[in-house]
């Protein structure tokens, strides 16, 4: 009960629920109250926490082999003299991958800026190139190296998934990067840009919530963020407050859904022997 | 057959053959149809974005076909006035009479234009900040929209199908369809796969356990997924295999044996003058 203010506001808000409801609720759809109750429970978990991070509560977020990776890799770029390239997925900013890749971007073009390693990063979409060179830009700033950043090195290739991937291993080929980071959104592309790093002998980070371009990555590279380790970099790499408050509370609406399903499975059991006349499945079907 | 049919057969064998080169190393082959393969879908996307998006649904909405009955109010003849000025300098984006795509008149778009418009302005270094609203409406609409259906399908969705059945006729152990062995293998692997991407706690003790069950059920089921997609990709190469099959036909007048045998033979010539040429001398470290 630390945060008295937000459990105030939530006390405040539900009072008024609950006048609502007794009022007749109207334009409540009341086939979707598990939904709201889901988005609810979501979004309020998901607040506090960040409140708490932002508060300057310690928060622990275990270590994730592969973050370590991206260090040395640009480490090893760094001492080979080389660049480091960095795919940022091949879909929009409208993908929560994609966002996530630029954040981790942002991270590496600060290391890059610091070790003066040459950074290339082509991208598939315009607005990822305009995000991406933003958030390049904004850590050569930070770093105090304005004078390194030029804007190609964030640079258009084309929209086209497999003439992306194309342009990309051309550009393997000819520069033979040292290092090369592949986060956000992949598809079947995956492979292709990842064997290509491989056969060229560069160190390869991946990090993907595509579940099935994961395993080609883990084929591939030598580490990869599986789905929500990728998320969980993005915070830990940034140390925003709002980002590794968000991963707390994801954490702790994954201990909801895990109590979730285990009491869905005994309401189940025991309306299945009678002893309950609610049945949970159509509780839990949306409309 | 016709001419431009047999022409696009040689074109397409050698920009397959040119891609598969790829195979041997890097060469100039592989460069010629990387760079037309970009080039061309730079092009052609953007070409499309414009004709199939931004024309029919942006500035179709913006100023559809005039309606006769609602032309007579100063704010329409002002609205189509702008429209006839951009028709005079774009004839084929700004037909006369608006542009006819089935859609009424929708204001509200105005916004996406607009949005679009600070998306350009990035061209100019004063100005590029406008750009950012652009970045920002796009993250936040998706996060928006996308969370309901996340939520539904792989959280509530996901709940739903969890709850194991125990009753009602189901087998303990059925190999090819549902039991009560594969509900319960759903379970434990649903929560220990949740347990492994929990990351507040360090992944010891009983809960480094159950998290390391997690990802053995992840490592299986991206093995499963690996299979499948390769098993996909070989259907893929044999489409392309056909096609080649198809070229080096007759009526294509034997297109893809002529360019396999030009290109394995310029490949080996250079692959042949490149071992004649004097090494670098190794950099002294």
């Amino acid at each position: 009960m630390k945060d008295r203010q937000f459990w105030t506001v939530t006390a405040g808000l539900a009072l008024v629920f609950i006048v609502y409801w007794f009022l007749g609720h109207p334009i409540f759809k009341t086939d979707r109250i598990v939904m709201f109750f889901a988005v609810v429970l979501m979004i309020g978990t998901l607040i506090y926490y960040i409140r708490m991070a932002e508060r300057g509560d310690q928060i622990f977020l275990r270590t994730i082999p592969g973050l370590k990776a991206i260090e040395e890799a640009v480490g090893r770029s760094t001492e080979m003299g080389k660049e480091v390239l960095y795919v940022p997925g091949i879909m929009d900013m409208d993908q929560v991958e994609t966002v996530a890749g630029v954040i981790i971007l942002g991270y590496v073009a600060r290391m890059t800026s610091r070790y003066e390693t040459p950074l290339n990063v082509p991208v598939s979409r315009s607005i990822v190139m305009k995000a991406a060179r933003e958030s390049c830009k904004e850590s050569y700033l930070l770093e105090g190296r304005p004078d390194l950043f030029h804007e190609d090195m964030v640079h258009y290739l084309t929209d086209d998934q497999f003439a992306y991937a194309a342009g990309v291993n051309g550009i393997m080929n000819r520069e033979k990067p040292a290092a090369c980071l592949y986060m956000g959104k992949f598809y079947a592309e995956s492979l292709i840009l990842a064997e290509t790093g491989n056969s060229i002998g560069a160190i390869q980070i991946a990090g993907t919530a595509s579940p099935a371009q994961i395993p080609f990555f883990v084929t591939a590279c030598d580490y990869t963020l599986i789905g929500e380790e990728f998320f969980a970099a993005s915070a830990y790499l940034s140390q925003k407050p709002e980002l590794i408050g968000g991963v707390k509370g994801q954490d702790m609406l994954k201990v909801v859904i895990i109590s979730a399903i285990i009491l869905a499975t005994i309401f189940r059991f025991l309306h299945e022997l009678g002893w309950v006349g609610w049945n949970v499945l159509d509780f839990l079907t949306i409309q | 057959m016709s001419g431009v049919e047999i022409f696009g057969g040689w074109v397409a064998a050698f920009l397959t053959l040119a891609i598969f080169s790829y195979l041997y190393k890097d060469n100039p082959f592989y460069k010629i149809a990387e760079h037309i393969f970009v080039g061309v879908s730079a092009g052609y996307w953007t070409s499309m974005f414009f004709w199939t998006q931004i024309q029919p649904n942006l500035f179709g909405r913006l100023w559809p076909k005039m309606d006769p009955a609602t032309m007579n109010s100063g704010f329409m003849k002002i609205w189509y006035g702008i429209y006839n000025v951009l028709g005079a300098i774009f004839p084929a984006v700004f037909p006369d009479g608006g542009i006819d795509k089935g859609h009424g008149m929708h204001l509200i778009y105005l916004i996406p234009f607009i949005l679009g418009i600070m998306m350009l302005l990035s061209i100019s270094s004063k100005l590029s900040w406008f750009a950012r609203w652009g970045i920002a409406y796009t993250v936040g609409m998706a996060a928006g929209l996308r969370a309901y259906g996340f939520l539904n399908s792989n959280v509530i969705g996901q709940i739903k199908g969890s709850a194991v059945q125990f009753l009602g006729g189901l087998p303990f152990f059925n190999l090819l369809g549902d039991s009560i062995f594969n509900s319960l293998i759903i379970v434990v692997g649903t929560i220990s796969g949740l347990i492994y991407f929990y990351f507040s706690k360090e992944h010891t003790g009983a809960l480094g356990k159950i998290g390391r069950l997690g990802i053995y059920f992840l490592m299986i089921s991206f093995g499963a997924s690996f299979g499948f997609a390769v098993m996909g990709r070989i259907s893929l190469l044999i489409g392309r295999f056909i096609d080649l099959i198809d070229y080096s036909k007759a009526s294509y007048h034997h297109a893809t044996i002529w360019i396999l045998v030009l290109m394995v033979a310029l490949l080996g010539y250079s692959a042949f003058k490149d071992r004649q040429k004097p090494t670098a001398p190794e950099a002294e470290v």
